[in-house]
């Protein structure tokens, strides 16, 4: 995540484009724009201020608060806002992966190395274990990320959690609009629109019932492209396949698909070395990469800003089984 | 100029305003092709020729069914001088809790009217409920403008009735503007249009991408609620201790002297600490962490303010409530008060008026309040809890009121706030107060 994390070490960064460079300057945690005489946050730094500010209350207000980490861009994003709402103190919570088993090599080492580097504790549930011992079973599709509900509604009721932060932000998706940032769930981890607290200013509501629990959304205001943006002025690691690089892959539903544990091309399907980057990391068997020459930061903002294509319509041919079927899997109880 | 602007829409279901909306989104290229490819196809589905734009925005499954739009939604869009945070609100009379909650965080406010319906009662009670939440500025778009057949005098009738409201409102002049559009031809929602040469105004998107923006004010007193107490106690900072928070108002730099609400504990800012390095002083909307010169005794739900400028610490204070659940307030209700970091037992010791909004006037002890009502009542709190008045600052004069036994939220609450009243006098003072409101962070 960072190039020199140490739970109490300040997060290592990189200045881009700050005003000021040496000893005590006014607003250096963000961007901060001065007209006249008084200094406003930027876009960035007022996302930054909002998401420090989801945690800590978070921190205040549950007993048993959870990270959902995958080591994809956007929970080590949240990991990252996490250290520095806590910073000089360890974050005060575990992280939790729920593990589809299709994954990317590279993504899991980060995964590993990211944990190790703060010092925390991540718990694993995998949605294999549920398949081995068939509580459930594989789909014919073979895409096993609507298979991930179970497993994390389990790992939330064993483990008594009752604050779940995840990387959802409501760009992504027309049904994800209407979602809070402190979103109540039922005992069957069920969203339902009706039932949504009126959110009002920045108080939050996370009063809940035994069993009941509440997904909170420190990212709900970012937009892809202020993600990237604040990933390059923050100088934030990622896995390096959502830069570009050569894969064989194959073409299907109009995705590149790469070879993995979900099998790989069928008959006419044929496989072809290409140069590509992941917009999003998911259960490999339905997460498309994109033919790409970005290989740094820069890049990829350039190439995300004169995209047509939004981030999971690209990407994720899960979000494209129906056309709501974000809502769906959100009554299911999936994010 | 601020490069981020928060707005909330409010108009009736049938005025058009998923259609502006969505308009807004296609117009400034914020919809992207794949998103656009689905619009296209569920508009064919319907047997439509052209796309309904009304598709971009209207997610659920049970709204498309309906032809409606349940709750807020949050779009997002930016152009090359601004980004935008839009907070779309269904306009049935049923969900004013929408309004409500779109308002509390907007910086300006955009009301639909149809241009064959003109001013209604819909828009009449949007308009006070933006006033009530201190939202600094409207705009009134008067859409289907063709369907008048961009008729200047019809546009011109609205927009007197709709100035002589909002001014009654305590709007200031300037701050409200009337815009003709067509949001299904795109007249004046990005594009200028030929077929209303009459009008000499910005369209909808040049007016959002110029007004002025408040900035939190930095001269208002500092107020900062406490949200967690860090101490790492580990080797390399074993005797850390730093105060956790947002800065809800005003400017905090190192060395003031401040106190510690309720307790009334006295000390000064020894720090200003963050993630990144030490900063010289804080304002509004920034997440900092405190450290003070003395070890008192300092916890999550207290409030740090300066010493010669604190706000007043009350256990009986008069608030307006907007009430958001479907169980109604009666006089004597026990409920949580959530005000900045502190929650504390309450009792509604009074229901003192009901608010009208379509005469702008209240009625005095109502029996009870119900859903989508606006009305003052009397608190009293088992713990005392330093307010502001909202008119001052939204941020320390707001609170929520919650149901203790299943954790809903029942009401918004404002400190204070007085209703708008059409007489002229309380109109005056709150168009001064609007100057000082702060949109928050």
């Amino acid at each position: 995540m960072h190039r020199e994390a140490v739970a109490g070490s300040r997060p290592a960064q990189r200045s881009v484009g700050r005003p000021g460079q040496d000893g005590m300057r006014v607003a250096r945690m963000s961007g901060t724009a001065t007209t006249g005489t008084s200094s406003t946050l930027d876009t960035l730094g007022r996302l930054e201020s909002e998401a420090i500010h989801i945690f800590r209350e978070v921190a205040g207000e549950f007993d048993r608060p959870v990270i959902l980490f995958s080591g994809g861009k956007d929970s080590t994003l949240l990991l990252h806002l996490a250290v520095k709402a806590f910073w000089p103190a360890p974050v005060p919570f575990p992280l939790l992966h729920v593990d589809t088993g299709h994954n990317f090599d590279e993504v899991i080492e980060f995964r590993d190395r990211v944990v190790a580097e703060h010092g925390l504790r991540l718990e694993v549930a995998k949605v294999q274990d549920y398949i081995d011992d068939g509580r459930l079973s594989e789909r014919p599709d073979g895409t096993r990320n609507p298979l991930q509900t179970v497993p994390l509604l389990d790992a939330i009721t064993s483990h008594k959690f009752d604050a779940v932060f995840g990387g959802g932000r409501r760009d992504e998706e027309r049904a994800r609009a209407k979602e809070r940032i402190f979103s109540l769930r039922n005992a069957f981890g069920q969203w339902e629109p009706r039932r949504q607290r009126p959110e009002l200013w920045n108080l939050y509501n996370g009063r809940h019932r035994p069993g009941e629990h509440v997904r909170v959304f420190p990212l709900s205001n970012w937009t892809e492209l202020d993600v990237w943006h604040y990933i390059a002025r923050e100088g934030i690691e990622l896995p390096s396949i959502y830069y570009a690089h050569t894969r064989d892959v194959y073409l299907r539903d109009g995705m590149w698909l790469a070879e993995g544990p979900w099998g790989g091309p069928r008959d006419g399907e044929e496989l072809i070395t290409k140069t590509i980057r992941y917009r999003t990391v998911g259960d490999g068997s339905c997460t498309g990469a994109v033919e790409s020459d970005a290989t740094d930061i820069e890049a990829v903002i350039a190439e995300v800003a004169a995209s047509r294509l939004t981030e999971r319509g690209a990407t994720r041919a899960d979000d494209r089984l129906s056309e709501a079927a974000m809502e769906d899997r959100k009554r299911e109880g999936y994010f | 100029m601020s490069d981020l602007l928060r707005l909330a829409t409010a108009g009736s279901v049938d005025d058009g305003k998923s259609t502006l909306v969505g308009r807004l989104l296609y117009d400034t290229k914020s919809v992207l092709a794949d998103t656009l490819d689905a619009v296209h196809r569920a508009s064919a589905d319907r047997g439509l020729t052209t796309p309904d734009l009304s598709l971009l925005v209207d997610g659920l499954r049970s709204e498309r069914e309906q032809g409606i739009t349940i709750d807020v939604a949050y779009r997002y869009f930016a152009t090359p001088r601004r980004s935008f945070v839009l907070a779309d609100t269904p306009g049935h009379v049923q969900y004013t809790r929408n309004t409500v909650t779109g308002a509390s965080t907007a910086q300006l406010g955009v009301l639909l009217v149809d241009a064959r319906k003109g001013v209604v009662e819909q828009t009449r009670r949007h308009a006070a409920v933006l006033a009530l939440l201190g939202v600094p500025r409207l705009v009134l778009a008067v859409n289907k403008i063709d369907l008048v057949d961009y008729d200047p005098v019809v546009f011109s009738r609205i927009a007197k009735e709709f100035t002589a409201h909002a001014l009654a409102l305590g709007f200031t002049e300037d701050a409200v503007v009337e815009i003709p559009v067509s949001a299904l031809a795109g007249d004046n929602v990005v594009e200028r249009s030929a077929r209303t040469p009459w009008y000499t105004g910005p369209t909808l998107l040049e007016h959002l991408e110029t007004v002025p923006v408040e900035p939190d004010p930095h001269d208002a007193p500092f107020r900062f609620p406490v949200q967690y107490v860090i101490r790492p106690r580990t080797a390399q900072f074993p005797d850390y201790r730093g105060y956790a928070g947002q800065v809800a108002a005003g400017t905090v730099r190192v060395g003031d002297e401040i106190v510690v609400l309720p307790s009334g504990l006295r000390s000064r800012v020894e720090g200003i600490d963050t993630a990144d390095g030490p900063l010289e002083e804080a304002f509004a909307g920034q997440s900092v962490t405190l450290l003070l010169a003395d070890d008192v005794d300092i916890s999550r739900g207290d409030l740090i303010a300066p010493a010669d400028s604190r706000p007043a610490v009350v256990d009986e204070f008069d608030a307006t409530v907007c009430w958001l659940s479907d169980k109604a307030l009666t006089p004597g209700a026990r409920v949580l008060v959530k005000h900045g970091t502190r929650t504390v037992q309450a009792i509604v010791t009074e229901l003192r008026t009901r608010f009208d909004e379509q005469r702008l006037a209240s009625t005095a002890g109502p029996d009870s309040l119900n859903l989508n009502e606006i009305g003052q009542v009397a608190l009293r709190t088992a713990e005392p809890v330093p307010v502001d008045d909202y008119a001052r600052s939204r941020r320390t004069g707001a609170f929520l009121v919650i149901d203790a036994a299943d954790g809903s939220t029942l009401a918004a609450g404002l400190v204070g706030a007085p209703l708008p009243e059409l007489d002229g006098v309380a109109g005056d003072a709150r168009a001064d107060n609007h100057a000082l409101v702060s949109p928050g962070p």
